[in-house]
């Protein structure tokens, strides 16, 4: 029988064309709107490390001025970044399983393969947890060790695309490839990755793309490495050379712990108290004791990731697929009752009313679906645009992959379609499967 | 094959109400060509809307080839309606959009029969009527005739118990009226049961028994004996005939 529903929803279709097309549109416009917003939103608030995103925190130390906070918009919260002093003492003192200390730099790369031009490689001068951590995934080699950040050794981590860039992909482990002036052998080649949120640095965009290539997190002291990114002071500083910058009550640099207990997590907080109030006795740290562990998804929201406007509008998108579904109930009744008569003649022929109710519903259900497919068409062709328009705008990487059409979204799309036909067509497929067969045969 | 007792239906809205049968009573026995005659108005449709559950009754009994038809829900009256009654409207109510063939095979859809039994039936309807060679045209295709033929074929081609036809010559002229009443003597000469609502006296004539509807009642009623009229069995039309 639903091969039969379905030929008639076809030709049903096809003897209306005008208002059919309509319904559609009306539809594919609502669903559109929608996937460009649930897009966007779904690519802002996706977890990017589900599997530890409650054990890695982001330390926060409120560091800043007695006279005023870090964010008049939000005095409760502290700066996100540590001065050098502090993130040395905290990495130093070992309090946590596991944490890391990182900042982003860059040098000009050098490759050694003919053809490839030198360019201007972003760095993560990071110490060398940062790879077990963030569970980041190594194509050829490994990370390096403590010895190496302390040397600091001249060892380099290079991503996947970048590998591909300077060594065409091949293991590049045990080659080497100068950096600035300083020549470092290849330890490690990543897989292809890119957390979205970037969450372990969210100063410079937080969709952009991972750095180039790591580097022991001892090479920032001692090459006097810049910091691309974020340096805030609350105080006029001196700065005369890169000791006073380090001596400084300039923040620039994250750090993270692992903490996998709520205990470990509730030692360390002791910790870091214990040490801000040493701090505070040494006269430093004028604010009130104010420092916060961030897991990450509290590190998202503290950092606005997903901002609030964002969930206002998809609040507006589905309030637009909800004006556009009643315009469509609005034509499906129409263009049921104006077919009611065909609708009574076939009651008379032997039609129950749930014969009528799934007719009509099929047709309905073809409605919806096509109006989804065009519906994902108009949003590939919105998020296209967007990148077009926006692209330039951010950094690298970041609106391409906030406007991506996910696969979970074209299926989510495609059911919210479904749903959205099967809403829309319910009540006219009811009232119209309520016909009386005999009212319209002498008229019919 | 059916009996109405003491059936009334009135229509009613917030200031009339309309009394359409009152106490109406009528037998009809299997392989009866009954015409139900009167004025416009009388009731006559209501009757034949009743007759084949398209409508609901305020009181009385009804008894359909042997079972109480009164009491059934909305979906047993469709089960019914598509398993034992035909119908044949004056406007044809053919599918404007469906060709001869799916016209026909619009009852038999619902009755969930298989394509191959489906279309054997409807070959043999349209063979009856002689519009094989039609079967792909379109109603708007077809002349008034030819419409009513389809509109025969599709009644028969579910071999219902009961055929209902409502001034089945009503938008025919008199050649193309005469030619349907002579299909539906013939099929009344093969056993169907055909009960007419006509107002036209010639055709009344046609049938075994006439009954007269005046103001919702029978005023001329003759129970149900024996054939006692002539019956004229004619040869069917040649298969490509076209009429009109």
């Amino acid at each position: 029988m639903f091969a039969y529903d379905l030929r008639l929803a076809l030709d049903s279709m096809k003897r209306h064309p005008g208002l059919s097309a309509l319904m559609v549109l009306a539809i594919a416009l609502g669903i559109a709107v929608c996937t460009v917003t649930f897009t966007i939103y779904h690519a802002m608030a996706t977890n990017p490390i589900p599997d530890k995103s409650s054990q890695l925190y982001a330390v926060t130390l409120d560091t800043w001025s007695a006279e005023r906070p870090y964010d008049d918009d939000k005095p409760d919260l502290p700066p996100q970044l540590l001065t050098y002093r502090d993130a040395t003492y905290l990495y130093g003192a070992k309090a946590a399983p596991r944490s890391v200390v990182m900042y982003k730099s860059g040098a000009l790369l050098l490759p050694e393969r003919n053809g490839v031009k030198p360019f201007n490689a972003q760095l993560r001068v990071t110490s060398h947890e940062f790879f077990p951590m963030f569970d980041v995934p190594f194509q050829y080699g490994q990370g390096w060790d403590a010895a190496a950040d302390a040397g600091p050794q001249p060892v380099v981590v290079l991503n996947h695309e970048t590998n591909a860039k300077v060594f065409g992909g091949e293991n590049s482990v045990g080659r080497t490839l100068k950096l600035g002036k300083i020549e470092y052998r290849v330890v490690g080649v990543l897989q292809p990755w890119a957390p979205s949120p970037k969450f372990f640095d969210l100063n410079n965009g937080s969709f952009e793309d991972p750095e180039d290539a790591y580097i022991p997190y001892g090479w920032g002291k001692a090459l006097e490495m810049p910091v691309y990114g974020n340096t805030n002071c609350w105080k006029p500083e001196s700065g005369d050379t890169y000791q006073d910058f380090l001596n400084s009550e300039c923040i620039w640099l994250q750090f993270w712990a692992e903490l996998p207990t709520i205990a470990d997590r509730d030692r360390y907080q002791a910790f870091i108290d214990n040490y801000a109030r040493s701090q505070k006795a040494a006269g430093r740290m004028p604010r009130k004791l104010n420092n916060v562990l961030y897991d990450v998804g509290q590190w998202l929201d503290r950092n606005d990731v997903v901002q609030k406007d964002n969930r206002v509008l998809i609040g507006i998108a589905l309030l637009f697929l909800g004006v556009c579904l009643v315009n469509v109930v609005g034509l499906l009744l129409a263009k049921f009752l104006n077919a009611a008569p065909l609708t009574g003649l076939r009651r008379a022929l032997g039609a129950s009313r749930r014969d009528i109710i799934r007719q009509h519903m099929t047709e309905v259900l073809l409605i919806g679906l096509t109006g989804g497919v065009l519906g994902i068409l108009l949003a590939v062709g919105g998020l296209a645009g967007i990148r077009a328009i926006y692209g330039s705008d951010f950094t690298r990487g970041s609106y391409e992959r906030l406007t991506e059409i996910d696969p979970v979204v074209v299926l989510v799309t495609l059911a919210l379609s479904l749903l959205a036909g099967a809403i829309a067509g319910l009540y006219p497929s009811w009232r119209i499967g309520r016909t009386a067969p005999a009212v319209y045969l002498k008229t019919q | 094959m059916f009996e109405m007792t003491q059936v009334t239906k009135a229509y009613r809205t917030d200031l009339l109400e309309t009394h359409a049968l009152r106490e109406f009573s009528l037998k009809v026995g299997k392989g009866e060509f009954v015409a139900v005659t009167g004025p416009s108005g009388s009731g006559k449709t209501t009757f034949l809307n009743v007759a084949g559950l398209l409508e609901t009754f305020d009181s009385g009994s009804y008894r359909l080839d042997d079972v109480d038809v009164s009491k059934l829900d909305d979906d047993a009256r469709s089960r019914v309606r598509n398993h034992k009654i035909g119908f044949i409207f004056q406007s044809f109510n053919l599918i404007p959009d469906l060709n001869v063939f799916d016209n026909v095979d619009v009852p038999l859809r619902y009755r969930r029969m298989p394509a191959g039994e489906r279309r054997e039936r409807i070959n043999s309807a349209l063979d009856l009527v002689g519009l094989s060679s039609r079967m792909k045209h379109l109603p708007s295709q077809l002349s008034g005739g030819q419409q009513q033929r389809v509109a025969i074929a599709r009644a028969l081609a579910g071999d219902p118990a009961l055929l209902l036809a409502d001034e089945p010559t009503g938008n025919l002229d008199s050649l193309m009226a005469r030619q349907v009443m002579d299909l539906l003597e013939q099929i009344n000469g093969m056993g169907a049961t055909i009960v007419m609502v006509t107002h036209d006296p010639e055709l009344a004539r046609r049938a075994h028994r006439n009954v007269q509807v005046i103001d919702g009642q029978i005023t001329d009623y003759k129970p149900y004996e024996a054939h006692s009229a002539s019956v004229t069995v004619l040869h069917p039309p040649a298969a490509d005939a076209t009429y009109g």
